[in-house]
């Protein structure tokens, strides 16, 4: 018999990676908008239903639905049993995980976090609520995956309040925050996160998104959804900008921080151009001890989706050159519509160490599992 | 090149689509109002299974500001990064000239004809009343 006949493809991805991967950005969903009851105080949940949630912005979802594809999710990956996107384990094992061999997955919880809510109580009840979920439904079912320390980002003391009662859980590999804040990211309403985090020896993730009032470009509220796109990787760039200037490196020379979802061709200019004026204007932050761009090479890590697509493969490996291969790692943003298909995003011409460095290896050291 | 009989007509009414594999070969089948096509349902950008994509139509500007929107239900925009092909040709719109997914020729054939001929159709029992939908490849 030659022909199958069915309605549905299946659903493993049609073509996977034949080693182990690290995928640095994967998004679980919650399947039910109560699912996060079990681990909220009763008043919260009264406080939910009765007041809901206030954010620092309107448009707390971006763009409206669909956004490209519902929730912005790959339109194959609903769950056989209902739900929304990512918000199956089986079926994340079954579509991604399994067949991508991924032996790394690295949680980034989006959407009603707790981050970016003015209610900075309810923002740091949510917090922990949602670090409880992401043991109790994923970590402590499928040990490949690991989880994100989500904070209540505005109010540093209970972030940091909060990475302390994580730390030594091996539950957790990084602290998470999003690229728009209410204040660029190196201020110091957020240092007490950053020492929290180089104290607990884990490193800080900075994914792209947010709810921090302000509008994604610096002169006001774009048109398009095309403009958000690439609206991420400037906020990005200011979020760096203002972690290295206010001397967020020099005071925490382990902290160890990841560019998540923000692409990374930008690294080299945005470096070239701070040690530029920092000739210049080294007198206005005498606190800064090497040139930015050596904290930049030194500290940050960049996640590979979505990795910037030149015409010609070798400006790319030009970039990633003076990035460094140990600092780039893969991440497939699963279930999202711009997700990174394991075998086909890294061009030829790799060598073995590199790619091996760039789908595994750099990972595992970053987050203490080698 | 070998015709494969996929299904009798009233199993692919108008508006249905179905996924096959046909010499390990993953294919997606459309009825989109009576009219019958074929393509791989591999897309050629990383690979997405493109018969869970929606068929939407064309968005084409002349000018700035200038929105004609034709060919309804005629464009299969891929599940993953939306870029879209048309249905007819398996031709893309990002990018014509890199691009395209393979499309393959489906007809409807009365059931007398196909049971004569040289088609392969070892999943169905096919009678000559009826008429059955034969996709080449
Ligand atoms: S896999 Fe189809 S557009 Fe990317």
């Amino acid at each position: 018999m030659n022909v199958q006949f069915r309605d549905r493809p299946e659903p493993a991805s049609p073509a996977s990676v034949k080693t182990a991967i690290a995928d640095c950005d994967i998004h679980p969903a919650r399947a039910t908008k109560d699912e996060l009851y079990p681990f909220l105080a009763g008043r919260w949940h009264a406080h939910l239903e009765t007041y809901g949630v206030h954010a620092y912005q309107g448009m707390m979802e971006g763009p409206p639905y669909p956004k490209t594809q519902p929730n912005a999710s790959r339109r194959d990956a609903w769950p056989p049993e209902g739900g929304q996107q990512g918000s199956s384990l089986s079926f994340m094992q079954k579509q991604h995980l399994d067949p991508n061999h991924v032996a790394l997955g690295v949680l980034n919880p989006l959407g009603a976090t707790g981050q970016g809510m003015r209610n900075h109580d309810l923002s740091a009840a949510l917090a922990t609520a949602i670090n409880d979920w992401q043991i109790e439904k994923w970590t402590s079912k499928d040990s490949r995956l690991k989880a994100s320390v989500v904070v209540a980002n505005e109010d540093g003391m209970a972030a940091a309040a909060e990475i302390r009662r994580r730390a030594g859980d091996r539950n957790f590999v990084q602290v998470l925050l999003l690229s728009r804040n209410v204040e660029p990211l190196g201020q110091r309403r957020y240092w007490p996160i950053y020492q929290a985090a180089e104290e607990a020896g884990l490193p800080v993730g900075v994914h792209a998104f947010g709810f921090g009032g302000n509008p994604i470009t610096a002169s006001g509220w774009p048109s398009y959804y095309i403009e958000e796109m690439v609206g991420h990787s400037q906020c990005q760039q200011t979020a760096l900008a203002s972690l290295v200037l206010e001397g967020v490196f020099e005071r925490h020379p382990k902290l160890k921080m990841i560019m998540i979802e923000a692409g990374f061709g930008w690294a080299p200019s945005l470096s070239w151009r701070l040690d530029k004026v920092f000739e210049k204007l080294h007198g206005e932050v005498p606190h800064l001890k090497r040139k930015p761009s050596e904290y930049i090479r030194d500290h940050i890590f960049w996640t590979t989706q979505p990795m910037e697509d030149p015409e010609r493969r070798d400006h790319l490996f030009d970039v990633i050159d003076w990035i460094g291969w140990d600092k780039l790692l893969f991440a497939t943003d699963y279930p999202h519509w711009d997700y990174d298909e394991p075998s086909r995003v890294l061009p030829a011409g790799v060598s073995d160490a590199n790619r091996e460095a760039f789908y595994l290896t750099n990972a595992l050291k970053l987050y203490g599992l080698a | 090149m070998a015709r494969h009989v996929i299904a009798p007509v009233d199993e692919l009414p108008p508006g249905t689509r179905k996924f096959l594999t046909i010499d390990e070969r993953p294919i997606a089948i459309f009825n989109i109002n009576g009219e019958f096509f074929g393509l791989l349902n591999r897309c050629p950008h990383q690979g997405a299974a493109l018969c869970e994509g929606p068929l939407i139509g064309l968005a084409q500007s002349s000018d700035p500001g200038e929105i004609e929107y034709t060919r309804l239900g005629e464009i299969l925009r891929c599940p993953w990064h939306g870029w879209e092909f048309d249905i007819r040709t398996g031709q893309s719109y990002c990018d014509p000239k890199k691009f395209r997914t393979r499309a393959y020729p489906v007809n409807v054939e009365p059931g007398a004809s196909v049971v004569k001929g040289p088609y392969v159709a070892e999943t169905l029992a096919v009678s000559v009343e009826s008429d059955y939908v034969v996709v080449d490849l």
